[in-house]
């Protein structure tokens, strides 16, 4: 299924989110099973079947990193089976660094300031990977999409760092 | 049975005459219906005026009671009669009394652990008894709208797993009453506000009611109602005030034992003074022992409050959380509605408008304005008002998983993701010549299955022999609008559909289910079959109506050969529907459906492409 033409949308990673939002809500005025109280149970089901369709393509291509992941299977690299392994050591590096900030964040003496700190700077190092990225992933040689493809497991690494930055904060209340 | 409507092509059928269809509030403490009446939504009130329903059943020599009639006895009759009975909606025994053993009842385990409520006239099921009340409701509404409903739609807690919505969805079943949409209760308050305002932009709904709380983040744009985040617990309400304020007191009476009915008594007034503390500062409590020893003390607002601080501050957890699923800040939410009776709570009131920064909206009264929302989409979905644009989209409220090795889950489906859902994982065999597997479906945010609810399990059947890890099994797990699960397999190299059996873990056998359905009437087998019969028929029109128009509508999708086949077996369906043969009837809606399968598909296809039609299409 490609979903950029489910919602008729160019291919691109620059994505209009507002144009995404508004044939989204387009499409389930069409297909959602509420429209299809009355009708009869095949079409009930056939509804409940499009509608998660759409529901599955809208979160695919609303959230940058499975609309990256999305793209790149398109264009056969499939990223959603394989465990993330990433080889560069500097990012590597920065990772543990990171970890070991975020367990330190209970001894610190001010957890919230510690806390808005690595959300600052998780936040700097995303922006810049998904610049990159963006450059990188709309193109159609191999190589290119190699190191497109490196990134966004970058960006899984990031996702799992952020969730746990939000466990910690939870934890504090 | 309606007759079979032809129109012609390009011309829609007869309009539709006006539908009669219902919302019930099914609550903890209290529920309600309304419904529309010349387009205005209200609560609809029983002989004596009475809007609210008191969602106590009881269950003795007289017969079944319901309401005012069963909560006079709550206290001199406990054991047989059930209050909050929505707090037991698919549970099991050991889960509820491991949370509270003080509870009055004698119960007993079903087969699958279900708590049964031994009572004078018998043994009742939280499902049997949801039923009870929603009897008199459905009653009341027949009677005052003048006919046979058509429909309802019944709301839920946001937080409502799988086995509670199931739960709520079969006491209606029991009644013969079509379920036209679960729907949850913050969305439905959302829709009592949210129409009349035209408003576009972030809400939230804080929705404290008798034993559940929700919150709620909604984005209304253009008519459609997106669910961004729901959060709370489904296990804290006003009831929990009640109960801090009764420990209190027992505490400070030196109270170490107290009968069921004193209990009961105590828990009473302490619901009294919470009440009356909204208005006045403070209220002297009172309880009279079965010795006749009296006990009085004091309350004040400062000392309730202390009493509740931590279960409201609870609640704001909740809410913080939310916001940041739902990707919201708090100064983004452009109104909070107040919804449920314990929000009356001042505590409450002010907790709310410290964190949200504003005042909330409270103009609907909070204890009817879930059962006017329900009303305003029970008339929409059944068909009244065709030109309406209200869409909602709901998320699922906690996570789906499946038990992997060593007691862990994974999900499947996280929480907050918008339904309808379907989802597919792949498993494979671990050993030469494996046939079957054998999984087990929970539901929850924790990474150990010990910690999540357990939904189902099902095992599955007929693989065919292969070396280990050859077989490639994709299990689909959809996820309908009203939240409820459903699983299909296969396997992929061989195209074998695997059967499966999904046996509720906290459901109830099919014998159960036979069982209750010949308790809900007076003369069984007949009554089945009679039911039977009329539900096939009411689907059998429901497709020939719906077929009738979507071929007025789209007819030109279709060559004459194929308009011909679905024609003829529209002649065959509206023949054998009017005899009285419900084998005979379930048959021919079936080839029906098969005649207009591909009809449906290509009408769906169709009506994705209009929907983005007109809009500027993007060059690829």
């Amino acid at each position: 299924m490609n979903y950029f033409e489910l919602f008729s949308l160019s291919p691109s990673f620059e994505l209009d989110t507002a144009l995404l939002s508004e044939r989204y809500r387009e499409l389930q005025r069409a297909v959602h099973p509420d429209k299809f109280a009355n009708a009869s149970e095949q079409d009930k089901r056939l509804a409940v079947q499009h509608t998660a369709q759409v529901n599955d393509g809208y979160n695919t291509l609303k959230h940058p990193i499975s609309r990256a992941e999305h793209m790149l299977s398109l264009k056969g690299i499939d990223l959603s089976h394989e465990s993330t392994t990433v080889k560069d050591t500097m990012f590597l590096m920065q990772q543990m660094e990171w970890r070991e900030a975020l367990e330190e964040i209970n001894d610190s003496d001010d957890p919230d300031e510690a806390i808005e700190h690595l959300h600052q700077s998780f936040g700097e190092y995303r922006r810049e990977i998904m610049a990159l990225l963006a450059q990188k992933i709309d193109s159609d040689e191999a190589s290119v999409l190699e190191q497109a493809a490196d990134l966004v497991r970058k960006l899984k690494f990031m996702d799992k760092l952020q969730a746990e930055l939000e466990r910690a904060e939870d934890a504090l209340f | 049975m309606a007759l079979l409507q032809i129109a012609e092509p390009g011309q829609s059928a007869a309009p539709h005459q006006h539908r009669l269809a219902v919302g019930i509030d099914l609550g903890t403490t209290n529920s309600l219906v309304a419904a529309v009446r010349s387009g205005v939504a209200d609560t609809l009130a029983d002989e004596s005026g009475r809007h609210a329903l008191a969602s106590v059943v009881r269950y003795s020599e007289d017969g079944v009671q319901v309401g005012v009639d069963a909560e006079r006895f709550s206290a001199q009759d406990p054991l047989n009669t059930v209050v909050s009975v929505k707090r037991f909606m698919g549970r099991s025994l050991s889960d509820i009394q491991a949370k509270d053993a003080s509870l009055p009842y004698h119960f007993s385990a079903s087969e699958n652990g279900l708590p049964l409520f031994n009572t004078q006239a018998g043994q009742f099921n939280p499902i049997q008894i949801s039923a009870d009340i929603l009897r008199p409701l459905v009653n009341r509404a027949e009677k005052t709208l003048g006919g046979s409903l058509e429909g309802v739609v019944i709301t839920v807690p946001a937080y409502f797993d799988d086995a509670q919505r199931q739960g709520t969805k079969e006491a209606a079943s029991l009644l013969g009453v079509k379920v036209l949409r679960l729907l949850n209760e913050p969305t439905a308050a959302a829709i009592a506000y949210g129409l009349d305002s035209g408003q576009e932009g972030v809400i939230a709904i804080y929705d404290l009611g008798g034993g559940t709380f929700d919150i709620s983040i909604l984005r209304l744009n253009k008519g459609v109602f997106e669910v961004l985040a729901t959060g709370g617990d489904s296990a804290l309400g006003g009831d929990d005030f009640d109960h801090a304020l009764a420990d209190h007191l027992q505490r400070s009476w030196q109270l170490t034992s107290l009968t069921a009915s004193e209990h009961r008594a105590l828990l009473i007034e302490s619901r009294r003074v919470k009440e009356a503390l909204t208005e006045q500062a403070s209220v002297t409590a009172s309880l009279t022992l079965e010795q006749g020893k009296v006990h009085e003390q004091v309350v004040d607002k400062a000392q309730f409050d202390a009493l509740i601080e931590s279960l409201v501050k609870k609640t704001i957890a909740s809410c913080r959380r939310a916001l940041r699923d739902a990707g919201i800040g708090n100064d983004e939410v452009l109104e909070t509605v107040m919804v449920g009776g314990s929000t009356r709570v001042p505590l409450v009131r002010e907790r709310v408008e410290g964190f949200f920064g504003k005042a909330p909206l409270t103009s609907i009264d909070p204890d009817r304005v879930v059962a006017i929302g329900a009303a305003i989409q029970a008339d929409i979905l059944v068909g009244n008002k065709p030109e309406s644009d209200l869409l909602l989209l709901d998320v699922i409220p906690l996570s789906l998983g499946i038990e992997t090795m060593g007691g862990l889950v994974e999900k499947v489906v996280s929480r907050n993701t918008t339904i309808p859902v379907a989802r597919a994982q792949e498993f494979t065999t671990f050993k030469d010549g494996q046939t079957a597997m054998a999984f087990h479906v929970v539901q929850g945010e924790r990474e150990l299955v010990a910690d999540c609810r357990s939904l189902a399990r099902f095992t599955l059947k007929g693989i065919p022999p292969m070396a280990a890890g050859a077989a490639h099994i994709r299990v689909t797990f959809q996820v309908d609008a009203d939240g409820l699960l459903s699983v299909t397999a296969m396997e992929k190299s061989s195209g074998v559909q695997a059967s499966i059996q999904v046996k509720p873990s906290f459901g109830l056998t099919d014998e159960e289910i036979g069982t209750m359905l010949k308790d809900s009437m007076a003369h069984a087998k007949e009554d089945i079959e009679r039911r039977m019969l009329a539900e096939q028929q009411v689907e059998a029109a429901r497709v020939l109506e719906s077929l009738s128009a979507a071929l007025a509508k789209d007819g030109e999708l279709l060559d004459e050969a194929e308009t011909a086949a679905i024609q003829a077996g529209m002649a065959n369906l509206a023949q054998v529907a009017s005899q009285s043969d419900t084998d005979a009837i379930e048959k021919a809606i079936a080839a029906l459906d098969d005649a207009s399968q591909s009809f449906a598909a290509k009408r769906m296809d169709n009506s994705i492409r209009l929907a983005l039609k007109g809009q500027s299409v993007d060059n690829i």
